[in-house]
């Protein structure tokens, strides 16, 4: 398999420029000829769909809810980051480059991250002069503040809505493209499988969830901006739609899918209260700018939070990392707060949890002041715990939040099948093993707006393809497929529902995938993960009919490639025998506990390769070359 | 808990529809509305039953997509609060609870509980938006803005387009859904050159997707799960009057016409 990243040569700082120049152009006249199909419609998406309608390309755009504005970007509460140094607190675009290739755990390429860094701040202009109204100071300029695995103030936000704020200025700059009739919106259709033709994606399949309607859509390259697949874990901050479907008939189909045992446990959700639970919540990390974690010095100290007077309080976060404290990245922060409630002192029913405290914020800043920052954090809170986090510390638990893996792509985020590019969320390049809080709707917004509408001209100049027509095979079969998938879904008629099955798999996951994770464990979920899909297959329930509106078939299909998906994630943790980042295998720690990486024999990518069902698939290595950045121990003391 | 629930059922946009009515026993007063609904749902699969169908995603009140009315109040009785925020212990055990899809002529219903609300999308494609293309803007900071008029704007953009202003209204209006994009927008420096432009166009697509005129009644207000002000409403008619009046100044016998 070719893993070539197609990094350009030269200095880091030149790369972008050089690469810019380099590629090939579409001339503007003919840009109309060309179709593409963008899958998705978050930040990533909706992004690249509203710059590829400007550019003058015919777009094809498709989402699973009933509008483009509902992608899970919506739900992104905390901000942006932007190297903009508007605090003149010493960063720079090295910093920032510097710090996410740090946070995550010197598993990213230095030349996608260094790129990244450098068109950050072009985002904040373009989203800036869409209308998003972020936060600003009273001189009217625009106001920031701090995220974990950073000391300086770089993240710009919108009270605790950035996410919806930065998406609906996408969403609004794809509807005028939908208005102009260079974007072809389809809603409620739901991608499911890939049409690869000559060996290059050349369309999608989609069910209209609406109608059951099976359709196919020719085009000439293809993007996928599909989102994370942390639902595999059933409960997660993620919507209930999330789905890694797209992705997943991708790589089915021949894409290869990079570090799928990435994945990122927040540290600060409300904690699950009881079997009924449907989805977690995450409170921002930009609370950890004011509120202080801690949990009772002693075990099972059960008086209420107000009775324990400081001295007996353990601010373990800033007794264990003094320089950023309470601001520790969310993988050290989650394994700390499962440490201390192992070791029975955590807080609240079944002793999963931490508090989060404001008091002290509230004494040296007044309530109006927090009320402003995170008024709608706190309302959320209280109407899902029905206590006040303004007079009674929060309680929190670490939860499955964000997916660093993803579908591999080289640095024009093309994946290894020629024409099928990967954006967003679904892609696995910047993050490495761990995502610095506030970098991933940079990263969404970076690929949509600022790289893709560059490498999919350069694609599209260097790849003549001819018409595809209706009935060719190829398409023919894939068509024929995704209704064989569905016929056979609703013919099992078993005993059990779809999501019996899928929180079944979620607790295996949790168990031996999540926030800690070991070899016996991890051989444990190897065995589980195919008997629960063998039991999927001959004992899932599906009501109603495949020809109209069935939520229950939808769900079905999701969580039949979560069966899938959840196995080669365990594999993959497997065989990485290393700590890194969210990674954290317990046989590789150093005496403090932190994660033990091995450079020597691990420093690399690894691509895995669909080789049919029941075959173990084949484990390809990218090695990571840093140039510029020293791989040191990541210390955050 | 026990609830009894009388549910809006409905196949298809053709199916005339009809309650149908469930008991609900061993609801915990700590799940969520929508969770009480999946384990209804989870009870009717295991007798072989069609689940009801509701419209969801994000389960934590931002993306919109859900909505319910719940004894005649969209989102329920709690105020500022989505359908999928609202929690069991609202209700007292013994309730019966009357659950109804978004009415408006505009939101034609799908399926049970679901409507399809496009009509807000192509109100936005309308004129929603500021025209800056990608890649050509300037310095974010070269641009400031009052506090006191981001703050409005932000309080504007808080709209999740969720649509239980237009089902609580006598009209079925969509004015405060679309104020509050022309406000957000028209507060902002960024938003001014095609400020007249914006207001004509989307509300002339208001118009065109059927929704009601409002007559300021406010219950839009009362009900939003945001808390998006009426004051919106003030500032659309005000941008609206000299829009139309400018139009018709500008183009003579266009007065009163649509968006040309
Ligand atoms: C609660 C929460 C808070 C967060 N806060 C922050 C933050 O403060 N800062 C930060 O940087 N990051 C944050 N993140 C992470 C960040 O929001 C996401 O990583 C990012 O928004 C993902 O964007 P995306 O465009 O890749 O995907 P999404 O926004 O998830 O969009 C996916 C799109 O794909 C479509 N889709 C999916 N599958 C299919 C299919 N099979 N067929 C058709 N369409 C499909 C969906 O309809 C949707 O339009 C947060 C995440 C969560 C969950
Ligand atoms: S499900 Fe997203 S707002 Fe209710």
């Amino acid at each position: 398999m070719d893993l070539r990243s197609s990094i350009p040569d030269g200095p880091l700082e030149k790369k972008w420029d050089r690469h810019r120049f380099e590629m090939k152009l579409v001339n503007p006249a003919n840009k109309r000829k060309f179709t593409v199909i963008v899958v998705g419609s978050g930040l990533a998406g909706a992004g690249a769909a509203a710059s590829l309608g400007e550019l003058g390309y015919n777009v094809k755009s498709f989402c699973y809810q009933d509008s483009p504005r509902r992608a899970h970007s919506i739900a992104a509460q905390g901000g942006i980051n932007a190297s903009k140094n508007y605090r003149n607190d010493g960063d720079s675009v090295y910093r920032l480059f510097y710090d996410t290739v740090k946070g995550g755990d010197f598993r990213s390429r230095e030349g996608n991250v260094y790129r990244l860094a450098q068109v950050s701040g072009n985002i904040i202009d373009q989203c800036v002069a869409l209308g998003v109204p972020f936060a600003r100071e009273y001189g009217g300029l625009l106001d920031n503040r701090s995220f974990g695995g950073a000391q300086v103030s770089r993240t710009f936000y919108a009270r605790g809505q950035t996410g919806q704020q930065l998406l609906l200025g996408a969403y609004q700059a794809l509807e005028r493209q939908v208005g102009a009739g260079k974007v072809e919106m389809f809603t409620r259709h739901e991608m499911q499988d890939l049409i690869v033709i000559d060996g290059h994606a050349r369309g999608i399949v989609t069910r209209d969830l609406v109608t059951g309607e099976v359709r196919s859509h020719v085009a000439d390259a293809v993007c996928l901006a599909t989102g994370g697949y942390g639902n595999v874990f059933y409960l997660a901050t993620y919507a209930k739609g999330c789905n890694a479907t797209a992705i997943w008939r991708a790589y089915k189909k021949g894409a290869a899918f990079g570090n799928p045992c990435f994945t990122q446990i927040h540290p600060t959700c409300i904690p699950v209260t009881g079997d009924y639970q449907s989805k977690l919540t995450l409170m921002s990390e930009s609370l950890r700018n004011d509120g202080r974690i801690w949990v009772p010095k002693k075990p099972a100290d059960t008086r209420p939070p107000g009775d324990v007077p400081d001295a007996e309080r353990d601010y373990y976060l800033e007794r264990m990392y003094p320089s950023f404290g309470n601001l520790a990245p969310r993988d050290i922060a989650s394994r700390a707060a499962k440490r201390v409630c192992d070791e029975g002192r955590g807080v609240g029913p079944g002793g999963k949890g931490v508090y989060l405290d404001f008091a002290d914020a509230i004494q040296r800043l007044g309530r109006k002041s927090i009320e402003e920052k995170y008024g709608n954090l706190f309302e959320m809170y209280n109407r899902i715990t029905d206590e006040d986090p303004y007079t009674v510390p929060m309680r929190i638990y670490p939860a499955m939040h964000y997916t660093m893996g993803g579908l591999w792509v080289d640095y024009n985020l093309m994946s290894t099948l020629p024409g099928l590019h990967v954006l967003g969320e679904a892609n696995f390049s910047d993050h490495g093993a761990n995502r610095l809080g506030a970098s991933a709707l940079m990263q969404g917004l970076a690929d949509g707006y600022f790289i893709i509408p560059y490498t999919i001209g350069n694609y599209l100049a260097s790849n003549k393809h001819g018409a595809v027509s209706a009935d060719h095979p190829a398409v023919k079969d894939a068509e024929k497929a995704v209704a064989q998938r569905t016929q056979r879904l609703m013919d099992v008629r078993g005993t059990h529902s779809p999501t019996h099955f899928h929180r079944e798999l979620g607790k295996v996951m949790w168990e031996h995938c999540g926030m800690a994770r070991t070899e016996a464990g991890l051989k444990k979920a190897l065995q589980r993960i195919p008997e629960l899909r063998e039991t999927f297959w001959n004992d899932v329930k599906v009501v109603g009919s495949g020809e109209s509106l069935n939520q229950s078939l939808e769900l079905a299909g999701r969580v039949a490639d979560f069966l899938e998906l959840g196995e080669l994630m365990c594999l993959d943790a497997l065989e990485r025998r290393e700590s890194c980042g969210g990674h954290f295998r317990e046989e590789f720690q150093t005496p403090e506990g932190e994660a033990l990486r091995d450079d020597e024999h691990f420093c690399h990518v690894a691509a895995w390769e669909y080789t049919g069902d029941g075959k173990k698939p084949t484990r390809n290595v990218e090695p990571l070359n840093f140039e510029n950045v020293h791989l040191s121990v990541r210390s955050y003391k | 808990m026990k609830l009894t629930l009388n549910v809006w059922r409905q196949k298809d946009a053709r199916d005339p529809g009809r309650f149908v009515t469930y008991q609900a026993p061993d609801i915990s007063p700590e799940m969520s509305f929508l969770e009480m609904l999946d384990v209804v749902n989870e009870r009717l699969i295991a007798k072989g039953e069609e689940p009801i169908a509701f419209d969801h995603d994000c389960r934590e009140g931002i993306c919109g997509q859900c909505g319910v009315v719940i004894n005649g109040s969209p989102h329920g009785p709690r105020r500022r609060t989505t359908s999928c925020q609202l929690h069991m212990r609202t209700f007292q055990d013994g309730d019966t609870l009357t659950l109804e899809p978004f009415r408006a002529d505009a939101f034609p219903v799908v399926k049970d509980l679901i409507i399809d609300r496009s009509a807000f999308d192509r109100i936005i494609a309308s004129g929603g938006f500021i025209s800056a293309t990608i890649g050509g803007a300037q310095d974010a900071n070269s641009l400031p803005v009052p506090k006191e008029n981001a703050d409005l704007a932000m309080d504007a953009a808080a709209c999740i387009g969720c649509g239980a202003c237009v089902a609580a209204c006598p009209n079925a209006s969509a004015m405060l859904f679309t104020a509050a994009k022309v406000s957000q927008l028209g507060l902002l420096p960024q938003g001014q050159p095609e400020r007249m432009d914006r207001v004509r166009k989307m509300v002339a697509q208001m118009d065109a997707e059927g929704f009601g005129s409002c007559t300021n009644h406010g219950e839009c207000e009362a009900v939003c799960p945001k808390g998006i002000p009426l004051g919106n409403i003030a500032r659309l008619n005000r941008d609206y009057l000299r829009a139309t009046l400018s139009w018709g100044r500008r183009l003579p016998g266009a007065a009163g016409g649509g968006p040309g």
